[in-house]
């Protein structure tokens, strides 16, 4: 790969990474993993992953462009190469997603210098996972809509409610918590906070069960939660914005730190396997005109979403700076959820099977993958909030709301 | 697949390529308005439509866009040309795509193209003529309009001075503004590429009378034309329209994606400014996410074209499949846009007064040219997962 724009310390450390991630592979997971690190459910998985992201982070590969005084390794322009590298090495994703992708960069925008020393460190290393408090069983869509409350009691908060599909809560010893500190106005009475969870006096966390008959999320219970005002990310009723700056971070709208995880070719390599081991109506489904148009659509699709991410590096040929950016929520996980749909519609009978089933098809990974594939265009703002992001601010339409 | 990209990480698109495309996006918007096409393609349709007369077009900016050295862009230096890049060059046609314009620009490039791959003493003294302004067009499809390289419509026989042409080759396009074609011929087992002269003896035009307002299409039949051996571009035509082959795919998706834009940026102002129910359509949902869903296939086809221009510039293995995967994506979101543009504007978008359907045309044309998208997907399906009954296991 070459690549003009890259320093030779850029270069140099590229090279590195590669030769890091084929010496260091990890080991098999001692138990399946899921397919995102939003539903790691089992001890056995999470020591396992938290193990590989603190081998990852010490090898300077997370955390690569934070400053030193906050626990990264104080570089420029390393970490979107350390991310090309860990995805394409295809090893396990890296368990703190929340810490990484959206705690760290909100701490780093809008934290106090003790903030920062404080926390950030723990996101990076894995040692200390997050997890997001956003959704309300009120609040989806509509997030400014939040019931959660926070009273201002001398040097502390009390917080009261309940929050939903909250990913990685019952391992969580941090969470980013989207709290109404005012009735009086929807969108300037939020306050931020960095609420401890694990442990905690009036914290309760309990699974939800997904429609794949797994857990992974959970629910969040406060009562008379005593949270310390040092905690408050940013002023009383800056909520909102803060959040913001979690979202679009989280949205990959910024520089996240990575998810590793498998790349778009090696979906399509594996359908075309499974097509190869398939059959329609007495022909290998790998020799059906209908089947293999609906896998080169996928693979077009994905070279596109491969080819945008170049292509939204160069200015010249971007109209408008954030028209690429704010489509990668929307694309990825519609690509993912079509990927496992075809996979379904091309295993035929066989995808009826599901993970118990010896003779399920790739251990019944379809028909969980399209089942799960929802959590992804639902979660992080739906996909049809996306659609009224991107018509609103790229394409300038009024605003639905 | 997942083959890593030797061409450069920004597909080649400097600062000069952006210069010539922002010059020709430049000189376009001054020059040629919508007004201006609609007043010059679209003034009445009996004329074209009931009457068979060809679609007019501005032969003055033509004259113009020629001195400029548009049409030989695709010509190396060495025979009197600029040798842009495929990346510069698809930049330029996605603007004259974006205003639709009426010319022989894509058809001379793609002969340039042709005659490029070519590499003979025959092919560089056409490639200095169109440096020099001379217009040209391929005359490469038979009557079953295949649009595959393999597939010639006319047969060549040897009558021992040099050859002699016989056949229709059909879907010619822009043919009546063309000073030189570039024939396709069946001579034994390969094909061999002819340039004719438009005034040549033994050939003649037969208007296609076509729903495309922004060019002229035509059967031009061959009836023992002669070719003398200076007029041979390749007796290995086969094999050059193949390694041509991406590069006239790319072409045709430039304009397709510039088009689309056009039709994109019309259709979300329309939605700002017409109001029912007392608000701006574009309030609400069914409008606006079918606008962003437009984008989206219209962003995918665009990252697909520079990737093909620049994989096509690096002389990649991968050209083929990258230039066939910007075809497919660029020809299905032009569909999907044209249809939305349309359906969206309402009342006024279904008048041919307004203009929209001179656009939702030229896409139509496009889409088809050299292959749609199912087309390509079949070519690709051959290339990404092999030939049906390749996988080894007996169907049965």
């Amino acid at each position: 790969m070459t690549e003009a724009n890259l320093t030779p310390e850029q270069l140099e450390f590229r090279e590195y990474a590669q030769r890091w991630l084929e010496e260091n592979a990890p080991p098999p997971p001692p138990e399946r993993l899921p397919i995102t690190p939003i539903e790691v459910m089992t001890v056995g998985q999470r020591d396992y992953l938290q193990d590989w992201q603190y081998k990852c982070f010490a090898a300077g590969l997370v955390g690569a462009d934070y400053p030193k005084a906050y626990g990264g390794h104080g570089h420029t322009g390393f970490q979107r190469i350390a991310n090309q590298e860990l995805n394409r090495a295809q090893v396990p994703f890296l368990i703190n997603i929340v810490g990484l992708s959206m705690a760290a960069p909100t701490i780093l925008h809008h934290g106090t210098e003790e903030q920062k020393r404080k926390f950030i460190p723990g996101c990076l290393s894995g040692e200390e996972i997050w997890c997001q408090g956003f959704s309300e069983p009120g609040a989806g869509s509509d997030l400014a809509n939040q019931r959660t409350s926070a009273v201002r009691e001398a040097e502390d908060w009390i917080v009261n409610g309940h929050k939903v599909w909250t990913s990685l809560g019952h391992f969580a010893k941090w969470m980013i918590l989207v709290t109404r500190t005012s009735k009086d106005d929807k969108y300037n009475g939020l306050t931020y906070f960095l609420c401890p969870i694990a442990g905690h006096a009036g914290v309760t966390v309990r699974p939800l069960v997904k429609i794949t008959g797994e857990t992974g999320f959970n629910e969040v219970f406060f009562e008379d939660v005593r949270v310390p005002d040092a905690n408050r990310l940013d002023d009383v009723g800056k909520g909102w914005a803060v959040a913001m700056t979690t979202l679009l971070a989280e949205r990959g709208a910024s520089e996240g730190a990575g998810s590793g995880g498998g790349s778009g070719s090696s979906a399509i390599a594996d359908l075309i396997e499974l097509a190869r081991n398939s059959w329609r109506d007495g022909v290998l489904a790998v020799d059906d005109p209908v089947t293999r148009d609906a896998i080169i659509q996928r693979a077009i699709v994905g070279e596109g979403l491969r080819q945008n991410g170049r292509r939204a590096r160069v200015a010249a040929l971007c109209d408008h700076p954030m028209r690429l950016p704010l489509q990668q929520k929307l694309t990825a996980s519609e690509f993912q959820q079509d990927n496992a749909r075809l996979g379904v519609e091309i295993a035929g009978a066989s995808a009826s099977l599901y993970k118990l089933d010896p003779r399920a098809p790739d251990a019944g990974h379809w028909p969980l993958a399209y089942l799960n594939s929802y959590g992804n265009t639902i979660a992080a703002g739906t996909n049809e909030i996306q659609r009224n992001i991107l018509g609103e601010r790229v394409l300038g339409l009024p605003k639905s709301k | 697949m997942n083959t890593p990209i030797t061409a450069p990480r920004d597909f080649g698109f400097g600062e000069d390529e952006a210069m010539l495309r922002d010059m020709a996006r430049k000189m376009l918007s001054e020059r040629f308005s919508m007004s201006r096409l609609r007043e010059l393609v679209a003034a009445s349709p009996e004329p074209v439509y009931d009457h068979g007369h060809r679609p007019s077009w501005d032969e003055p900016l033509w004259k113009e866009i020629v001195e400029l050295g548009w049409t030989g862009l695709a010509v190396g230096e060495a025979e009197g040309g600029s040798g842009v890049s495929l990346a510069g060059i698809a930049g330029m046609v996605e603007e004259a795509g974006r205003h639709a314009l009426p010319s022989p620009l894509v058809p001379t490039l793609s002969a340039s193209l042709v005659l490029r791959a070519a590499d003979s003493e025959v092919a560089r003294q056409l490639l200095a003529r169109v440096a020099g302004g001379a217009t040209a067009s391929l005359a490469i499809t038979n009557e079953r309009g295949s649009w595959e390289p393999g597939d010639a419509p006319l047969n060549a026989t040897d009558d021992g001075e040099g050859l002699v042409l016989q056949g229709t080759a059909r879907f010619v396009q822009d043919a009546f503004k063309a000073d030189l074609l570039i024939a396709s011929a069946r001579a034994g087992e390969d094909l061999v590429l002819c340039a004719v002269e438009r005034d040549a003896a033994g050939l003649s035009f037969e208007a296609d009378h076509i729903h495309d307002l922004t060019r002229d299409q035509a059967s031009v039949v061959f009836d023992g034309v002669k070719i003398v051996p200076g007029a041979i571009i390749s007796r290995e035509g086969a094999s050059v329209l193949r390694s041509a082959w991406p590069a006239l795919l790319t072409l045709v998706s430039a304009d397709l994606c510039g088009a689309s834009e056009w039709l994109l940026q019309a259709t979300v102002e329309y939605a700002k400014e017409r109001v029912q129910f007392d608000r701006p359509i574009g309030f609400f949902q069914a409008v606006k996410h079918p606008l962003v869903d437009a984008m989206v296939e219209i962003d995918r086809a665009r990252s697909l074209l520079f990737h093909a221009a620049a994989e096509i510039d690096a002389g990649s293995a991968g050209a083929e499949v990258a230039a066939r995967m910007a075809k497919s994506a660029a020809s299905d979101a032009a569909a999907f846009i044209s249809d939305r543009a349309i359906q969206l504007h309402g009342g006024i978008g279904f008048t041919w007064e307004y203009g929209l359907h001179i656009y939702f045309k030229r896409n139509l044309h496009n889409q088809a040219l050299l292959g749609d998208g199912v087309h390509q997907r079949k070519k690709l399906a051959d290339l990404l997962i092999g030939p049906v009954g390749s996988s080894g296991i007996l169907n049965g």
